[in-house]
C-alpha cells in the first residue's frame, strides 16, 4: 500500500495543472480515487451532509449485490452446457465453463465501455465517475452466453454513447444504459439475440437427443400460439413446461432456483431476491419500486387469469415471477435511481407499471417472448411525467389547504 | 398580376439573378437554417424513405421539384389570394404539382414509385412544403421564392441522402442495391435497428450532434 501512494505521490505534479500531463488529469484521478479514499472531504464549516457513501460505495454496493447473480451465472451456463451435451460433471468444471463462456463478455464490456468513459472525462476535464462500473458488469449479465463479442463491443459503445453521453455523462441519462444495450443488441441482431438456439453455451460439442434450447417464456408463448383447437387452456403451458426434454427442467422450484436456460445472469429468482435484499438493506434500492413491480406483475397476471382466452393467459401468475428475467429486471433495472421515478408515490405507480407493462408484451405480443426489457425503457421514458404528475398533485393537495386555512 | 411585378421592380433596384442575397437563400437552408436538423420539420418522411438511398433520392429530388414550384405559383398569386382562404388555396396548388410528381414517378421510375408508395402522395403535408408557403412565397417575388424552394429542397435532400447512406450501408450493407461489403470481402452482418425507423431517428440526432459541434451551437438554459 505504502509503496503505491508513494508511486502515486511521485506521479501525481506531471498531472497538476501546469504539469506535462495535465490534460490526463482524470484518468489520473480515476485510478486514484480507485486505489485510495479520496482526501477531498467536506470543509468542516457549513451545511454539507455527512455520510460515509458516495457513488463509488453506492456503485460498489449494487455490484456486490449482483455478485449471487453473477456467480451462479456462471455456474449455470456450465450446468445448461454439460446438460445439453449429457455429460456428468461437478460444480468446478460447470464453473470452468462458466468462466470461459462470459469472462469474455464480461471484460470486453469494460474496455470497451471505460474506455468511452475515459475519453469524455478527458475531453470534458470531468472526473471519471464510477456510473459504468454497474452498467458494465450489467450488460453481460442480461445478454445470452452465445453472443458475438464484437456485437457486445457495438452495443455497449452505442449505450455508453448514445444513451448516456450524448444526454450529459452519468446522471443525466433518460433512458438505463444496460437495457439499452440490450435493446440495441435485440432489434439489430435479432438472429443472436432471440430464439431457442441462443441461450444455450454449447462450444461446439454434440447435443443429445431431444435436446431444445427453448426458454420457458418460449415455450409458453409457443404452446399458446399452437394449442390445438377445443383443447382446455387451463394447464395447458404447465403441461408443456413437464414435457421438457430433459427431466424437471421447468418445475417451479427450477424456475425459482434457476438452473434454466437463458441469459447469463437473469435465470435465478433467488439470487435476485438476494441481491434486492442487499440492496434494500443498505438502501441503495428503493424497496417500494422492488415490491409494487412484483406486486404489478402478479397482479396483472391474476387479472389475465380471470380474463383468459388463451394458455398463456391462463397461465399461474406466478409463472410470471418466476419466468424469464423479470426478476433481475426489477431489482436491478428498474431501481436504477437515474432512470427511475424520483418522488415517493411516483416510485409506486412506476414499479406497478413496469410490472403491468412486462406481462402484457410477454402474453399479447408474440414478437416479443420478454417484456421486461421494453417495459423497464417505456417506464423510464414515463417517469419524469410521473413524477411531474406527483409534484403537481402535491401542490394542488397543499394548496386546498392553504384556502381552508386562510377561510 | 404583372402590374404588381413591375411596379415593385421599379421602386427597388433591380437584384441580380444570384446575387448575394439569392445565393443565400439558397445555401442557407443546406446547414445554418436546414429545414430537418433545425427547424425539425418532414421528420416523417426522413424516417420512412430512407432505408435505401435510391428512393430517398428521389423522394428529395419530388420535394424539391413541389417546393420550388408551389413556392413560384404561389408567389406569383400572392397578391391576389384572399388570406382567410389562402391555406386551401396553396393546399390546392401544392396537391397540383404533387400529383404531376406522382404521375411522373409512375409512368417511368414504376420500381421507385412502388417503393415510395403513399409517401410522394404525402409530400402535400410535409411541413417544409407549407412552410415555405406561409413563412416565404406569400411575402416574396416569384425568383426569389423559387430559390427558397429549390433550397430547401435540397436542404431536406442533403439529409435524406446522408441518413440513407448509412441507413444502407450499414443496415444492409449496400448502396444504391450494391453489395459494398461483400463486394469488398468483408463479411458483414446487416444492423437490423438501422432498418427500423427508430435508427433513422437516431441517426437523424447524430447529425444534429455533429452539425451544432461544428457549428458551435448551445442551447440556452
Amino acid at each position: 500500500m505504502q509503496f503505491l501512494r508513494k508511486l502515486l505521490d511521485q506521479q501525481k505534479p506531471m498531472f497538476e495543472k501546469g504539469g506535462k500531463l495535465e490534460r490526463l488529469h482524470p484518468v489520473f484521478d480515476a485510478f486514484e480515487t480507485f486505489l485510495f479514499v479520496p482526501n477531498h472531504t467536506a470543509p468542516a464549516k457549513g451545511a454539507h451532509i455527512r455520510d460515509a457513501v458516495d457513488m463509488k460505495r453506492l456503485m460498489m454496493t449494487v455490484i456486490i449485490a449482483m455478485l449471487p447473480c453473477l456467480v451462479f451465472g456462471m455456474w449455470n451456463v456450465g450446468h445448461q452446457h454439460y446438460l445439453a451435451i449429457g455429460k456428468e460433471a461437478d460444480m468446478i468444471q460447470k464453473l470452468i465453463i462458466g468462466l470461459w463462456a462470459t469472462l469474455p463478455i464480461i471484460i470486453v464490456s469494460y474496455v470497451v465501455g471505460l474506455t468511452i468513459e475515459f475519453y469524455f472525462a478527458v475531453r470534458k476535464g470531468h472526473s471519471v465517475n464510477e456510473g459504468f462500473l454497474v452498467s458494465g458488469m450489467l450488460i453481460p449479465l442480461i445478454l445470452p452466453p452465445t453472443i458475438p463479442l464484437w456485437q457486445v463491443a457495438l452495443a455497449t459503445a452505442f449505450a455508453v454513447l448514445i444513451g448516456k453521453e450524448v444526454f450529459g455523462g452519468t446522471g443525466m441519462n433518460v433512458l438505463n444504459v444496460a437495457m439499452t444495450a440490450r435493446a440495441f443488441l435485440y432489434f439489430a441482431y435479432p438472429a443472436q439475440m432471440a430464439g431457442s438456439s441462443i441461450w444455450i453455451y454449447l462450444g461446439g460439442e454434440k447435443t443429445v437427443d431431444g435436446y431444445s434450447g427453448a426458454t420457458a417464456l418460449g415455450i409458453a408463448a409457443e404452446t399458446s400460439a399452437n394449442l390445438p383447437k377445443g383443447t382446455e387452456i387451463g394447464g395447458a403451458v404447465e403441461a408443456a413446461f413437464a414435457k421438457s426434454w430433459t427431466p424437471e427442467l421447468f418445475t417451479e422450484w427450477n424456475l425459482f432456483w434457476g438452473a434454466i436456460p437463458g441469459s447469463i445472469g437473469e435465470t435465478s429468482t433467488l439470487m435476485c431476491l438476494i441481491g434486492a435484499l442487499i440492496l434494500i438493506a443498505t438502501g441503495v434500492g428503493s424497496w417500494k419500486i422492488i415490491v409494487s413491480a412484483f406486486v404489478g406483475t402478479y397482479l396483472t397476471g391474476l387479472l389475465l387469469n380471470a380474463l383468459a382466452v388463451n394458455a398463456f393467459m391462463a397461465m399461474p401468475a406466478h409463472y410470471h415471477i418466476l419466468m424469464g428475467g423479470v426478476a433481475f429486471g426489477i431489482v436491478f433495472m428498474a431501481t436504477d435511481p437515474v432512470t427511475a421515478s424520483h418522488t415517493e408515490t411516483g416510485k409506486w405507480i412506476y414499479g406497478f407499471l413496469i410490472g403491468l407493462m412486462t406481462v402484457l408484451i410477454r402474453v399479447f405480443n408474440p414478437a416479443y417472448p420478454e417484456g421486461i426489457m421494453l417495459a423497464v425503457l417505456l417506464m423510464n421514458v414515463f417517469a419524469p411525467l410521473i413524477d411531474f404528475y406527483v409534484v403537481d398533485a402535491n401542490k394542488n393537495r397543499r394548496k386546498k389547504r392553504m384556502k381552508y386555512a386562510t377561510v | 398580376m404583372a402590374e404588381t411585378a413591375e411596379k415593385t421592380a421599379e421602386v427597388k433596384p433591380k437584384d441580380g439573378l444570384l446575387s448575394k442575397k439569392n445565393r443565400k437563400l439558397l445555401i442557407d437552408p443546406l446547414d445554418g437554417n436546414n429545414p430537418i436538423t433545425v427547424q425539425v420539420l418532414g421528420i416523417c418522411s426522413a424516417l420512412a424513405v430512407t432505408v435505401q438511398l435510391e428512393p430517398a433520392l428521389f423522394m428529395a429530388a419530388g420535394v424539391t421539384i413541389v417546393t420550388a414550384c408551389s413556392n413560384v405559383v404561389i408567389s406569383m398569386l400572392r397578391n391576389s389570394i384572399p388570406s382567410r382562404i389562402r391555406i386551401i388555396v396553396q393546399l390546392a396548388i401544392v396537391s397540383l404539382w404533387v400529383i404531376l410528381v406522382d404521375q411522373i414517378l409512375q409512368a417511368f421510375f414504376y420500381d421507385v414509385s412502388k417503393k415510395l408508395s403513399t409517401y410522394v402522395g404525402l409530400i402535400i403535408t410535409n411541413c417544409i412544403v407549407m412552410g415555405r408557403l406561409e413563412a416565404y412565397a406569400m411575402a416574396n417575388k416569384p425568383w426569389p421564392s423559387f430559390l427558397d424552394g429549390l433550397g430547401n429542397g435540397f436542404g431536406y435532400g442533403l439529409i435524406l441522402v446522408i441518413v440513407a447512406f448509412f441507413r444502407e450501408l450499414f443496415g444492409s450493407g449496400s448502396l444504391f442495391g450494391y453489395k459494398v461489403f461483400a463486394a469488398a470481402g468483408i463479411p458483414y452482418m446487416g444492423n437490423g435497428l438501422l432498418m427500423l425507423p427508430a435508427g433513422a431517428c437516431i441517426i437523424v440526432g447524430i447529425i444534429i450532434w455533429v452539425q451544432r459541434a461544428l457549428n458551435g451551437y448551445s442551447e440556452d438554459h
